[in-house]
């Protein structure tokens, strides 16, 4: 479908990259974005292969479907890109993310927090008399509503991984 | 792999380069490349060609490639070496230039410590190049440059760094054997069939057909260049250049309609704003074409054949994107135009030709030059001059431009009837690509005539390479428009802001005559109209290298003039014509 110029209704896109696990490839795809002037909401990258010679980047970008379509033309056309999918627009996906939390409070604050994790199904990975590290996964607007409920109960801080995603059933990039 | 390990890194990369059929490297030694240097200095297959400065090595290189369809080299050393060949390889990468430039790093162990004469090269010319490589590894060494060449050449071409620490090239290293596998770089090439028989049917139905192509064509090939002008005679379809297309299609050829864009012509940009289908081939619809996009061609399908995906849909959305290889796209066409039985609408092509030939009568490119003794010279006069004059002789000639008036002028006015003829530097647009570029072709063309459209401010940018054209005996001819101005800057501060020359005037200009003469080349000067032809004829007559310094007009611009922001229809015409045009909105202001 062509994308239409004045449609400037801007959507996220999950975008998965497999490329050669190679020194410098991060960089490339990094200063693509940075060199272009697209977003970068997310970023992951990991080797996923069993001898570690390719790794997967997953980028939650945004932009008007014209610009996300060039994006997605930009990283194919790159080197060590061995394949581009827009996990958004191929189907259904499932995108989830990993966050640890740090919680300091004493007294209620600190039993409300813990009640809290409890319902989000947060793990307690680290405890002392007055802190609280959780750890939660889930996709980002659960992560967000976590963190958002913490502020009040002493959340002091937090390191999330950005997004792993892949598309539902039995379709492989 | 050989497990043959008696030759060092410099002499495995000289095998490999050989093995890929290098014959000239471009180059600049340094302390980083002392050891492939020696490599050279111990061999005969490969000619090195010792330069002035490490941008110039890689203008020559593209002038050598553009010229031949060759992958064009470079050796320089590290820290500045690379650093002073980063605009040679931007500019390569704007206009897909095929290039392995060979940067010298300090060794494996002492990276990233600050070393004399590092810089962090890859880092660097990374949004400069198609890819780039650091070699860490002797074994590694061999592969990775039949891996650089395949990738310069295969695609969309474009330049290619290889970063060789000093112990890399010092160290044994192992020979591999040209391959042509790559596990994540598969360009396409070939046309998707099915959207082939999608443009045929758009084709067939025009009523206002137009032929938009670029550089792309010279790139795929004279094979390429061939295909187009049969499908553009076979259709009788009116044809129009980008600025790097020139050549690819005879200009000769009542078909032509000239150059299209900011400084194209009448017809040709009024065809692309009417038309009702246009067959954009290997041509990426820059600013420069498009003038402003949401007045670009509204009425029109678009048909776009480029082997880059990335330039389809990119400005303007396209109705039938075929990514593939320029040629094969266009065989593929012919073969389908000619198979299908669809009849064409021959009235209507008729009644566009009509429509296009009462533009043709505007004659947009029309000057006029004061013939009596003494008269001041135009610039287009001047070229047109050079064109018959070179024309009439019959040698092969090789024309390349530096950056501003004079490369429109040019443009507009030396016609090319073969591609590879013409080089200048189109989408970076680098003041002093042309000399050095002259360089690079008349290597590659010993024989050949080869002519520097310059101007005075540009051609100072690597004036310094006059050295080489002496050291090589190139007899390279600088045809020097000059205007004492940086003519185009002015033009727009005319033109855009209120006539205020901000430093734009060539003050203090070396005598042109004098630095020939200092750089064994033979100087000349024409003052005004009478002396042009004699000029001209004693720099083509000249066994050494020229500098024709040519007095023009120093008030002229360049018409017609799409201004930035505005659309094809609201082109500026010159002051020969009546029609002023448009103004130039505050949106447009801030263009480039």
């Amino acid at each position: 479908m062509m994308p239409s110029p004045t449609d400037t209704t801007q959507r996220s896109a999950t975008i998965s990259v497999l490329v050669d696990n190679e020194s410098g490839v991060l960089a490339r795809v990094i200063g693509l974005f940075a060199g272009r002037g697209y977003n970068i909401d997310s970023l992951t990258v990991a080797p996923v292969d069993a001898g570690g010679l390719h790794s997967r980047i997953n980028i939650v970008t945004s932009g008007t479907s014209m610009v996300i379509e060039q994006i997605k033309a930009q990283l194919d056309r790159l080197v060590p890109v061995h394949r581009v999918a827009d996990l958004t627009m191929d189907g259904p996906h499932v995108a989830r993310e990993l966050a640890l939390v740090k919680v300091i409070g004493f007294g209620e604050q600190r039993v409300e927090a813990l009640r809290i994790a409890d319902t989000f199904r947060a793990r307690v990975v680290d405890t002392t008399l007055g802190s609280f590290v959780f750890e939660l996964t889930g996709n980002t607007d659960k992560i967000d509503a976590f963190i958002e409920l913490m502020r009040d109960l002493g959340l002091a801080e937090v390191s999330r991984s950005g997004i792993a995603a892949l598309a539902r059933g039995s379709s492989v990039i | 792999m050989s497990a043959d390990m008696t030759q060092s890194g410099a002499e495995i990369l000289l095998r490999a380069l050989k093995d890929q059929g290098v014959e000239v490297i471009f180059g600049y030694p340094g302390g980083a490349v002392l050891p492939i240097y020696d490599a050279l200095f111990q061999q005969n297959a490969i000619r090195h060609i010792l330069v002035r400065h490490e941008q110039a090595a890689v203008h020559a290189a593209e002038g050598y490639a553009r010229s031949t369809g060759k992958v064009g080299v470079v050796l320089v050393t590290s820290g500045p070496g690379a650093t002073n060949a980063v605009t040679g390889l931007l500019d390569a990468l704007m206009d897909s230039i095929p290039l392995v430039c060979l940067t010298g790093q300090v060794p494996t162990h002492l990276i990233g410590n600050d070393a004399f004469q590092e810089a962090d090269t890859t880092g660097i010319t990374r949004p400069a190049t198609k890819h780039n490589y650091l070699v860490k590894r002797g074994e590694d060494l061999a592969r990775v440059v039949h891996e650089a060449f395949y990738v310069a050449r295969s695609g969309r071409p474009g330049p290619v760094v290889i970063d060789l620490p000093k112990d890399i090239v010092i160290n044994k290293a192992p020979y591999a054997e040209p391959a042509v596998q790559h596990s994540s770089y598969r360009p396409r090439t070939e046309p998707d069939m099915g959207q082939i028989a999608k443009a045929i049917v758009l084709m067939k139905q025009a009523k206002r057909p137009v032929i938009y192509a670029g550089g792309g064509v010279i790139n795929a090939g004279p094979e390429a260049a061939e295909a187009l002008t049969k499908l553009a005679r076979l259709t009788g379809f009116p044809i129009t250049h980008t600025l790097m297309g020139l050549g690819a299609f005879p200009a000769s050829d009542p078909q032509f309609l000239g150059m299209l864009g900011m400084h194209g012509t009448y017809e040709a940009n009024l065809a692309m704003h009417g038309c009702d289908m246009m067959l954009a081939i290997g041509a990426r619809f820059d600013d420069r074409v498009t003038g402003r996009l949401n007045a670009f061609s509204q009425g029109s399908k678009k048909i776009h054949i480029d082997i880059d995906g990335s330039s389809i849909n990119k400005n303007v959305p396209v109705d039938v994107p075929i990514v593939a290889d320029a040629g094969k796209a266009l065989n593929a066409l012919l073969a389908a135009w000619q198979a299908s039985d669809e009849p064409t609408d021959k009235p209507a092509l008729a009644s566009w030709w009509r429509q296009i030939d009462e533009w043709k009568g505007k004659d947009s490119l029309k000057f006029t030059q004061d013939m009596k003794r003494g008269g001041i010279i135009k610039p287009q006069y001047a070229i047109q001059r050079l064109f018959e004059i070179t024309r009439a002789r019959g040698k092969d000639t090789f024309i390349t431009t530096e950056v501003g008036q004079h490369q429109m002028w040019a443009a507009q006015h030396f016609h090319f009837d073969k591609p590879n003829r013409w080089m200048t530097s189109g989408g970076l647009g680098t003041m002093g690509y042309g000399l050095p570029a002259a360089m690079g072709v008349q290597i590659a063309h010993p024989d050949a005539c080869v002519v520097d459209i310059a101007g005075e401010a540009s051609i100072l940018m690597n004036i310094q390479e006059m050295g080489t054209l002496a050291q090589y005996r190139l007899p390279v001819k600088v045809f020097i428009l000059n205007n004492q101005y940086m003519g185009m800057v002015r033009q727009w501060q005319e033109l855009l802001h209120g006539s205020r020359y901000s430093e734009t005037y060539s003050s203090a200009l070396p005598d042109f005559v004098k630095l020939a003469d200092s750089f064994h080349a033979t100087g000349m000067r024409a003052q005004s109209v009478d002396q042009l032809d004699d000029v001209i004829n004693a720099m083509l007559d000249c066994p050494t290298a020229v500098i024709a310094d040519i007095a023009v007009d120093q008030a002229e611009n360049c018409f017609p003039m799409i201004p930035s922001g505005a659309a094809h229809n609201e082109m500026l015409l010159g002051p020969e014509h009546e029609s002023s045009g448009v103004g130039i909105t505050d949106a447009g202001m801030a263009l480039v």
